[in-house]
């Protein structure tokens, strides 16, 4: 079947991209970036985060999750757009607990990067300090739930292959354990003994943020030398840039 | 015409906000043309003697003290400016947020490896400020009008800012130089 071409406008600028193609990434196609914590390219958008939300013929939808269609008019750069957008990101900022200055992410992180580009100097919601802990106990990795944003990047993207007949999915390792505030990401424990190295710095890699941190390797790279310390978060160097490149070539 | 009045403290805080204050080196002889300074640990004032232009607080609030202090900053300072990540967001000392004092106090005073306390005594002179039951950021406390981010805000910021304030001019800060470590 030939592939359907959508015209649409996004901020009143005429673009076209493949009919069904999810609005965050016509969007790239066309050179537009639409900030995001949890899509990854490849893997299913979960719709978790919010911040690519977009306005849609007026109304309210997330680009991850909705396909592009012809004569879409679609807003993405507005102050009331990125005001949302802000305040999304202020509100995980006051939900968890971000010492930043303490976190081996910072320069790194997709979270924080948002912050800056958004010129956030101050959230405008009363912190939580809600009590979170670190688990520590796995040999390879350990999980700081205090910057934990529940974007189920690493639910979605790490999957053990092995022994599995063609096809088919692979098997999460990482999980959600407990519900509603008290949820928290939880290894399998059968999977997570075989964790390689590989997979380990992948889900490193994949967090935006540093929940997920592989031991014994911290600050190699210093405070000022990170990816964002100098350049704001974009379409040339989000974590999904990498992720685009690799889907595209498989 | 008189010269703008700055007054700065350190709250619940390391003293390295101060510090980067002073790292705007030689800056800071056209800063003390431009400005006078009262209450601060920078010339050793330590009780305010005039109204003030520009407070500079440094760490959050993790006792009565600091409270008591940021009130007196308030109430004597035109614009009051949260400089560091401890004053923004109470920072390190807000890592004790999600225990009890009294497990706090506990460790540091009864249980702690290195503590010898035969009588079991917690500090309670009443000379002491009273520990809150969390630090809290001093915009929580009272209205902050700027805040400067940073562990420690780069000296630039500061200067770029404190520049601003003084003249009463428009900046557009780069992005280099807000950043929260
Ligand atoms: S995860 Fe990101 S926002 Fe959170 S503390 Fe680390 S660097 Fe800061
Ligand atoms: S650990 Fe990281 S990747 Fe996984 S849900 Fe939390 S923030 Fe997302």
């Amino acid at each position: 079947m030939e592939k359907k071409i959508a015209h649409f406008t996004i901020d009143n600028k005429e673009c076209t991209a493949t009919t069904g193609v999810s609005i965050i990434n016509a969007a790239r196609e066309n050179g537009i970036f639409i900030p995001t914590l949890c899509h990854y390219e490849g893997v299913k958008p979960a719709g978790s985060c919010r911040v690519c939300t977009v306005k849609v013929n007026k109304r309210h939808l997330t680009a991850c999750t909705t396909p592009v269609a012809e004569g879409m008019e679609i807003e993405v750069d507005t102050a009331e757009l990125n005001d949302l957008r802000s305040s999304v990101i202020e509100l995980l900022f006051t939900e968890g607990n971000h010492y930043c200055p303490a976190c081996e992410k910072s320069g790194n992180c997709e979270l924080q990067a948002l912050a800056y580009r958004f010129g956030i100097m101050a959230p405008r919601f009363p912190y939580q300090f809600n009590e979170r802990d670190v688990d520590a106990s796995h040999p390879k990795i350990y999980h700081d739930h205090n910057r934990c944003i529940l974007c189920k990047r690493c639910i979605r993207i790490i999957k053990d292959e092995k022994d599995l007949p063609a096809g088919s999915q692979g098997r999460s390792i990482f999980a959600f354990n407990q519900r509603a505030k008290k949820v928290k990401i939880k290894l399998d424990d059968r999977l997570g003994k075989e964790l390689s190295d590989e997979l380990a710095q992948k889900a490193m890699d994949i967090c935006p943020v540093g929940s997920i941190l592989v031991k014994e390797t911290g600050f190699k790279t210093p405070i000022g030398q990170r990816k964002f310390d100098k350049e704001a978060i974009s379409l040339d160097n989000s974590i999904n840039l990498k992720a685009m490149k690799e889907a595209h070539h498989e | 015409m008189s010269k703008p009045v700055i007054a700065t403290t350190s709250l619940a805080g390391c003293f390295g906000c101060h510090m980067s204050f002073l790292d705007i080196d030689e800056r800071i002889l056209d800063l003390i043309e431009l400005v006078e300074f009262n209450k601060s640990p920078i010339d050793d004032i330590k009780s305010f003697t005039k109204d003030c232009d520009i407070g500079l607080i440094e760490g959050g609030c993790c006792n009565t003290e600091n409270i008591h202090i940021l009130k007196e900053f308030r109430k004597k300072c035109k614009i009051l400016v949260s400089f560091g990540e401890c004053a923004i967001m109470g920072g390190l000392p807000a890592m004790r947020n999600d225990i009890p004092v009294k497990e706090c106090l506990a460790e540091a005073y009864l249980s702690g490896p290195s503590t010898v306390n035969e009588e079991g005594i917690l500090p309670n002179d009443e000379e002491l400020p009273i520990i809150l039951d969390k630090v809290y950021p001093c915009h929580e406390i009272v209205k902050m009008d700027y805040h400067l981010p940073g562990c420690p805000p780069r000296a630039d910021l500061i200067w770029e800012v404190l520049h601003a304030l003084i003249l009463d001019v428009d900046i557009d800060l780069p992005y280099e130089l807000i950043k929260y470590d």
